[in-house]
C-alpha cells in the first residue's frame, strides 16, 4: 500500500492532491470566518453590531453571501474582451492560492519545501497585479481602467521595498528557506529572538507595504468607492466578482502569514519553556489580520500622490538603508551574531 | 534652507497618528453598540408621527368625514380624491375617499385641515406591499385601518391635543 503512494505516477499524484486538498480547504474555510471577523471589527468599531442574522451571531454570514454570489446572474459588458474579461478573476484566484504551496504552518508542514520559497512567493505576488489589470482593460469601461491602472501602479511600487525587507530577513538568515527563517528565530531569549526585534523598523514597514499590496484600506485607491465606485470591480458580478473577493482576501491573510514568518517567529512559542507548534502560527494570523482589519476601521484613505510620496521617497530609501545596515551588523557579527543568525548555529 | 520641523518629522515616523486612531478605535470597539435589532426591536415614535393614514369612526360607529374635501384642496401632491352625495338619511357623507399613498408625501396637512379629526396619519409605518397597485387606498381600507388603529390613534391625538 505504502509502495502504491511513493513509487507508482498516480499514487503520487493523489498524495499532493490530498496534501493540496489538506491546506485549501481549512483555508478557504478560515476565510469564510475570517471575511466575517473583518466586518465584525468595522462594525464594532463604529458601533454597529454587523452581521448577526445568519446563524448563531451571524456566524453563516459569509456562507449565505457565497451562495448569493453563486446564484446571481453573470453580466457581461457590451464591448467586453469575453476571454480576458473571465480569465481575468482566474488568475487573481488562482494565484492568490498557489502562493500557499510554500508556507509552512508548522515544522516541515508544507507543501513544496523549496529552498527559493520566498522567491516563488515574490514572483506570484508580482503576477497578482496582471489579474487586476487585465480585468480593468477587459471590462473595457472608465472607472475599472482608472483603478486597474492606480492598482499597477501602486502594487508595483510597494513591491520594490517589500523585496528590500525581505533582503534584510535573507541576510540575517543566510537562505530563502521558510522553515530556516523560521528555525533562525527560534532562541533562549523567546520573543525577543524573533525578527521583530533584529529588524524593529521593517515589521512596520513590511506591514504597511503589505497593506499596499493588498489595496487594503488606507490605500485602497484601486477600488476607491467614492471615486472609482469599486475600480476594476464594477463591471464584475455573481461568481467572477466572488473570486476576485476570494483572492484579495487570500492575498491579505498570505500577507498575515508572511508577517508571522518573517518577523514574529512563525510557530515558535514567545515563552522559551512552552512547546512549539500550528496553534502559535493561527494564533500569529489571527493577531496580524486583527490589526488589518482595525486599521481599515481607522484610517481615511490616502491621496494618489501621498501613496506615492510614501512609497518612493520614504519606504525605499528606509529600507535600502536597512539593507546596507544590516550587511554590516551581519559581516561583523555585532552583538555575538544578532544580526548574523547562522554562525549561532541556529 | 527651511526649518525643519522635527516635532512634526517624529511623530510622522513614530506612526503618532496611527496609536492614536488605533486607540480611539479600541475605545469604540468595546463601546457598547448603538444597533437596533430592527423587527424585534423598536426605535420611540413621537406622538405626531406621520405614518399610514386611517380614517376614523365616532364611538357609535358613524363614520367622522363629512366630505368637505378641505383635505382633498389643501394636498399638495393632489393625492386624495373624494366623491360625496347625500345619504339616504339626508346627511352628507363620502361615496369615494382614495388616497394614492404613491403620491403621498406625508406632510400631514390633511390631518391638519380636517375639521371632525377624521383623516389622520397613524403610527403604523410597516405598510409595504408586493405590488403598486396595494398602495392605491380606497375608503374600505382607510375605514379599516382606522378601526385598527384606533386606540393608538386617539391616545396620540389625546397626547398632542394640548398643544394644538
Amino acid at each position: 500500500m505504502i509502495e502504491f503512494f511513493t513509487n507508482t505516477n498516480l499514487g503520487i499524484v493523489l498524495v499532493i492532491l490530498g496534501q493540496s486538498l489538506l491546506v485549501l480547504v481549512p483555508l478557504l474555510l478560515a476565510l469564510a470566518f475570517l471575511m466575517y471577523a473583518d466586518r465584525k471589527v468595522w462594525a464594532a468599531v463604529q458601533m454597529r453590531k454587523g452581521p448577526n442574522v445568519v446563524g448563531a451571531f451571524g456566524l453563516l454570514q459569509s456562507f449565505a453571501d457565497f451562495l448569493k454570489y453563486i446564484v446571481k446572474e453573470i453580466v457581461v459588458p457590451a464591448g467586453a474582451d469575453k476571454f480576458v474579461f473571465f480569465l481575468a478573476p482566474m488568475i487573481a484566484f488562482v494565484l492568490a492560492v498557489i502562493a500557499w504551496a510554500v508556507i509552512p504552518f508548522n515544522d516541515g508542514w508544507v507543501l513544496a519545501d523549496i529552498n527559493v520559497a520566498i522567491l516563488y512567493i515574490f514572483a506570484i505576488s508580482s503576477l497578482e497585479v496582471y489579474g487586476v489589470i487585465m480585468g480593468g482593460w477587459a471590462s473595457n469601461s472608465k472607472y475599472p481602467f482608472l483603478g486597474s491602472l492606480r492598482s499597477a501602479a501602486q502594487m508595483i511600487s510597494y513591491e520594490v521595498s517589500i523585496g528590500l525587507i525581505i533582503v534584510g530577513v535573507i541576510i540575517s538568515t543566510g537562505s530563502l528557506n521558510f522553515g530556516d527563517i523560521v528555525a533562525a528565530q527560534d532562541g533562549a531569549g523567546g520573543i525577543f529572538s524573533w525578527y521583530w526585534v533584529a529588524h524593529f523598523p521593517m515589521l512596520f514597514l513590511f506591514f504597511i507595504s503589505a497593506l499596499a499590496e493588498t489595496n487594503r484600506p488606507p490605500f485602497d485607491l484601486p477600488e476607491a468607492e467614492s471615486e472609482l465606485v469599486a475600480g476594476y470591480q464594477v463591471e464584475y458580478s455573481s461568481t467572477p466578482f466572488l473570486l476576485f473577493m476570494i483572492g484579495e482576501l487570500m492575498a491579505v491573510v498570505l500577507m498575515c502569514a508572511l508577517v508571522s514568518l518573517l518577523f514574529l517567529g512563525g510557530w515558535l512559542s514567545p515563552i522559551p519553556g512552552l512547546p512549539d507548534g500550528i496553534l502559535w502560527m493561527v494564533l500569529k494570523m489571527g493577531f496580524c489580520f486583527f490589526i488589518f482589519a482595525m486599521v481599515k476601521a481607522i484610517t481615511p484613505r490616502y491621496r494618489y500622490d501621498q501613496l506615492m510620496r510614501i512609497g518612493w521617497k520614504v519606504f525605499l530609501p528606509m529600507s535600502l538603508a536597512w539593507v546596507v545596515i544590516v550587511s554590516f551588523l551581519a559581516k561583523y557579527e555585532v552583538l555575538g551574531g544578532f544580526w548574523a543568525r547562522w554562525t549561532m548555529g541556529g | 534652507m527651511t526649518q525643519m520641523d522635527y516635532t512634526r518629522a517624529a511623530k510622522y515616523f513614530l506612526l503618532q497618528d496611527v496609536w492614536q486612531g488605533f486607540r480611539l478605535g479600541m475605545k469604540y470597539f468595546f463601546a457598547p453598540k448603538a444597533t437596533l435589532n430592527y423587527p424585534h426591536e423598536k426605535g420611540p415614535l413621537s406622538p405626531r408621527f406621520r405614518g399610514e393614514h386611517a380614517l376614523r369612526r365616532y364611538p357609535n360607529g358613524e363614520e367622522r368625514c363629512i366630505a368637505c374635501k378641505l383635505c382633498e384642496a389643501v394636498c399638495p401632491a393632489q393625492a386624495i380624491t373624494i366623491d360625496a352625495e347625500p345619504r339616504d338619511d339626508g346627511s352628507r357623507r363620502t361615496t369615494r375617499y382614495d388616497i394614492d399613498m404613491t403620491k403621498c408625501i406625508y406632510c400631514g396637512f390633511c390631518q391638519e385641515a380636517c375639521p371632525v379629526d377624521a383623516i389622520v396619519e397613524g403610527p403604523n409605518f410597516e405598510f409595504s406591499t408586493e405590488t403598486r397597485e396595494e398602495l392605491y387606498y380606497d375608503k374600505a381600507k382607510l375605514l379599516e385601518n382606522g378601526d385598527r388603529w384606533e386606540s393608538e390613534i386617539a391616545h396620540n391625538l389625546e397626547l398632542d391635543a394640548p398643544y394644538r
